[in-house]
Order: structure tokens, then C-alpha cells, then sequence
């Protein structure tokens, strides 16, 4: 693909190598946890090399990703800010989903709907790290009761980050020529004046 | 065994049916309590017979030795003196697996076939499959587990599941000298338990009793309490043992479910895809922009 010079700049590389680490740990992250999750996944302990792998590195992994999204939240927070054209947004959302983007409101870098998943992710990442060390007899005996508690927030967490970002990936795929962001930074005008008129203006001057 | 892997009625983290053909006797070990002289010969029996040698640990000052159960020690006797209608009581108690009818362990373990129930009872680790997570720590309403430093796998009692294979009682009920600990069937067991109970009555305590409780569906270890009403006296035995509703839950019909919204949300995602098509960029606006970029090349 030939680049377009005035394409827009969205991601600068650390901030792409950051979602990187952040993505392909929690990939492995959810491929080996799925495994403890039910017995119909416990095949993919083999994608680690065997089941006591799996349980091994499972929670390093969960060290990696707790503080690479830690790098992303501290990165991106301030452009999650919720304000009322993104409540306004999510109202209209229903529309959106069905393929009419048209009476959509403005939307700044970020629309109302990642706000929310950005929200989501960093509540369940908090969940899921303080939960982790609590089942994590490798290194650490907390009492039962919390043990017990921990569990059960993790697997419930842990569910909810697989199904929010079955939804991340799939809108990345669904609304055409944003992936590239994710690879090399940049997304076309008409792209960034169609999803997002509010940056764009701003990025622009227009 | 090739014979016991018939016996086998639940194997952890499988969801088909294990086999069900052949039935056994279902058995139980009774403890009675009243009669333990607390010599701990059968820690001994249960060291000597599973060839398992505990690290020699130091004297705390108390009978018990060691303080607690390990990954060595599948059995330890567990010491307490309380004050009972105005006398000083002894208590002694052998504490170890209690192979619930339903077992929180094997509830919890995400590893199929790391534990298993054999028609007859046992609750059996199978530690070659084991992975070593604890989560039948996690699980265990009697905290019984414990997970080996050296290699990472669970350990309990076996009730000598390859004793009773072949018709010999576990290596504690042999060795016991004073017959407080019994093995048979569960019908006989019970029977048993019952004419000690009338003796103990008949010697004063009124509250004398057996425990098989129901909050685990009954157990296969068995005791009989002087203060049945009062099973915490003896170093925390659990007074209505079940397996906790945060396990229940975690472990539950939640994860069937969530297991089904989450491919709902995979498979939504592409027939959403497929049904509505790809969100594209608009025609008008690639034309509009390249409309202003002409116009800005014109104007140079
Ligand atoms: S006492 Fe604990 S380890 Fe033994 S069968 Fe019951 S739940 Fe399992
Ligand atoms: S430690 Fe072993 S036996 Fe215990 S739950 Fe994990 S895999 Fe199962």
C-alpha cells in the first residue's frame, strides 16, 4: 500500500509497541486461562507445553500485562475522559451497529463506545491483577475465604475482558482501514472525518 | 489399576459420564474418637505403608507432631483440652481426607483426572495428571490438601485405595492398637458407630454421636464424637460442612454460561459482519477531501 503523505498520525510507535505487548500477552493470557476455565479448553494447555506449563506461566504473563496496560492506561486516560456527546453517542449506538453512521455526534479521537470498553478494560485489569495474586499459591497463601473470593472474581473478570475484546477486535476489523493504525500509526482523512470529525477537525484545522 | 479405572464414578474436570457398570461395596473408615489413646501409630502405619518420611520437625511444646498436615503427612492427630461439665477433657482427633460423597476437590480441579472417585468411595489424587494449581485447596471444606515444595503436586490421604483394591483395610485401621479406628462398609460402619454411641450414652454423654455429615452428601472417614453437638471442640472440626457458594458459584452453572456468551459474541460479531457488511469509508467524503486537495494544487 502506497502511504499518503497527509494520512494523519494517531499512534506514535511506543505507543503501538505498548498495545503490542499489551495484545499478544493477553492472547496468551486468555488462551491459557480459558484452559482452567472449563475442561472444553483444556487442550490448550498444549499450546504451552503441557498443563503444569500452562499453570506455571499463566500468571507471569498476567505480571507482564498488568504493567504494560498500566502503560497504556497512564498513555490514554486523559483522551477517556466521558463527556456528553459520547453519552449522546452511546444513545445512538443501536444505529450505528446497524450500519447507519450518518446522525452519529461528533466524535473526538475517541468515540463514545471505546470510552466505555477503555473503562471497562482498566476496571477489569485492576480485578483480574488483584485477584491473580490472591489464587497464585506459587508465591503467595492468603486465607481461604479470600482465596475463594479471588477465584470467582477472576474467572467473572476474566470472561468479561475475553468478551470485550472479542468486540475491540472485531470493530477494529468491522470499520475499514483501521487496523493499520494498530501496525503503522496512521489512518487516512476521510477515515479519521468520517469516525472521528471531532480529531480530525483538530488535526486539520478544518 | 486396570480394575479400578472400572470403579472410577467421577473424575475431575470431565463432563461425560465416567463408567458406571460395575458397583461396589461402598466403604468407610470410622474413627472413634472416644477410644484414642493418641499414640499416633497410625501417622506411623501411614508413613511406613505410603513410604513417605516427613522432614523431622521440632517440638512446639504439644503433643502434636507434626503441628500440621503436609504433603508427607496424610494424617496427623490433632490435640485439644477443653472443659466439659466441670471436667478437663482430652480431646484427640485424627485429622485427614474425609472422602466426601461430594467432594469440594474435585469440584474445583481444573485438571481431568488429577482426582477421581471410585464407586466405593475413596477420594483419590492421581498426582501424574495433576498440575499443581491448589485449586482443590481452594475447594476442600475441611482444608485437607497440601501442595508439595518439591514437586509442585498435590497430596492427601488415599485411604489406601491400593489396599482396599484388594481387599486389605488401610494401613492405620491395622496398626491401631485400641480398635478406634474401624473399616468396612458404610452399612456396617454406621452400625458400629451406633452401638458406641448407646455405650457412650449410657456412660454420660448425652451428646455422643456420629459424624457423616450431610452437608457433603456423608463421608467415607467417619467419627464418633462424645460432644457430637459440638464437633468445633475438637481442634475445629467443621460444625455443618459444605462446599462453600463461592466455590458452588465459581465452579457452577456460571462457567457453562459464560462459555456460551462468549461464542455468542464471536459468532454475533460475524453475522453481524456478514449480514450488515464492513463499515467503510464514504464515497463522498474520499471524494470531498480529494476535491480540497485539487483545489489546493490549483491554487498554487
Ligand atoms: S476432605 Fe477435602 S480433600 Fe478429602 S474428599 Fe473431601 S473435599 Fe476432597
Ligand atoms: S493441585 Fe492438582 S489435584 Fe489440586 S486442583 Fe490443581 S490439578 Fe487438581
Amino acid at each position: 500500500m502506497i502511504r499518503d503523505p497527509k494520512d494523519l498520525k494517531r499512534y506514535e510507535p511506543q505507543e503501538r509497541a505498548n498495545h503490542w505487548v499489551v495484545g499478544i500477552s493477553f492472547i496468551l493470557l486468555a488462551l491459557s486461562g480459558l484452559a482452567f476455565f472449563h475442561p472444553a479448553f483444556f487442550p490448550l494447555t498444549q499450546l504451552f507445553g503441557g498443563p503444569t506449563w500452562a499453570r506455571i506461566i499463566h500468571p507471569y504473563l498476567g505480571v507482564l500485562m498488568a504493567i504494560s496496560f498500566l502503560g497504556l492506561f497512564v498513555r490514554f486516560r486523559h483522551l477517556n475522559k466521558m463527556t456528553p456527546a459520547d453519552k449522546e453517542w452511546l444513545s445512538k449506538a443501536q444505529n450505528m451497529v446497524n450500519g447507519n453512521d450518518h446522525d452519529m455526534p461528533e466524535q473526538g479521537k475517541y468515540n463514545g463506545g471505546q470510552k466505555v470498553m477503555f473503562w471497562v478494560m482498566a476496571i477489569c485489569m485492576a480485578l483480574m491483577t488483584v485477584s491473580g495474586v490472591l489464587i497464585w499459591r506459587a508465591w503467595f497463601g492468603f486465607d481461604i475465604t479470600l482465596v475463594r473470593l479471588g477465584a470467582v472474581v477472576h474467572a467473572a473478570a476474566g470472561a468479561v475482558m475475553i468478551g470485550m475484546i472479542f468486540v475491540h477486535v472485531y470493530a477494529a476489523i468491522w470499520v475499514k482501514g483501521t487496523i493499520r493504525a494498530m501496525w503503522y500509526g496512521t489512518v487516512t482523512r476521510a477515515w479519521a472525518k468520517q469516525h472521528h470529525r471531532g480529531w480530525y477537525r483538530q488535526m486539520t484545522g478544518k | 489399576m486396570a480394575l479400578q479405572s472400572l470403579d472410577i464414578k467421577q473424575r475431575s474436570a470431565t463432563t461425560t459420564p465416567s463408567t458406571q457398570v460395575r458397583e461396589t461395596l461402598e466403604i468407610a473408615k470410622l474413627i472413634d474418637v472416644s477410644a484414642c489413646i493418641g499414640c499416633k501409630a497410625c501417622q506411623v502405619a501411614c508413613s511406613e505403608w505410603n513410604d513417605i518420611r516427613d522432614e523431622i520437625g521440632t517440638c512446639h511444646g504439644v503433643y502434636d507432631n507434626p503441628m500440621d498436615l503436609t504433603a508427607k503427612s496424610w494424617t496427623v492427630m490433632r490435640f485439644t483440652e477443653v472443659e466439659q461439665n466441670n471436667k478437663l477433657e482430652w480431646l484427640i482427633r485424627k485429622d485427614g481426607c474425609m472422602h466426601c460423597a461430594d467432594p469440594g476437590c474435585l469440584k474445583a480441579c481444573p485438571a481431568p483426572g488429577a482426582i477421581v472417585q471410585y464407586s466405593n468411595g475413596i477420594v483419590d489424587f492421581h498426582q501424574e495428571n495433576c498440575i499443581g494449581c491448589g485449586y482443590c485447596v481452594t475447594g476442600c471444606p475441611f482444608n485437607i490438601p497440601r501442595i508439595s515444595k518439591e514437586d509442585s503436586k498435590a497430596y492427601k490421604c488415599s485411604l489406601c485405595s491400593d489396599r482396599v483394591a484388594v481387599n486389605q483395610a488401610p494401613a492405620c485401621v491395622k496398626a491401631c492398637p485400641t480398635g478406634a479406628i474401624q473399616f468396612g462398609s458404610k452399612e456396617d460402619m454406621k452400625d458400629y458407630a451406633a452401638k458406641r454411641v448407646t455405650d457412650l450414652k449410657e456412660r454420660g454423654y448425652e451428646q455422643a454421636g456420629l459424624y457423616d455429615p450431610q452437608g457433603v452428601g456423608g463421608t467415607h472417614v467417619m467419627y464418633v464424637l462424645h460432644h457430637a453437638d459440638k464437633p468445633d471442640l475438637y481442634a475445629g472440626l467443621p460444625v455443618n460442612p459444605s462446599i462453600s457458594p463461592l466455590v458452588a458459584l465459581w465452579k457452577g452453572f456460571a462457567k457453562p454460561l459464560a462459555t456460551l456468551a462468549l461464542a455468542g459474541v464471536a459468532l454475533g460479531s460475524l453475522f453481524h459482519y456478514v449480514t450488515k457488511g464492513p463499515n467503510e469509508v464514504a464515497k463522498e467524503i474520499e471524494d470531498e477531501i480529494e476535491r480540497e486537495d485539487s483545489e489546493k494544487e490549483g491554487a498554487k
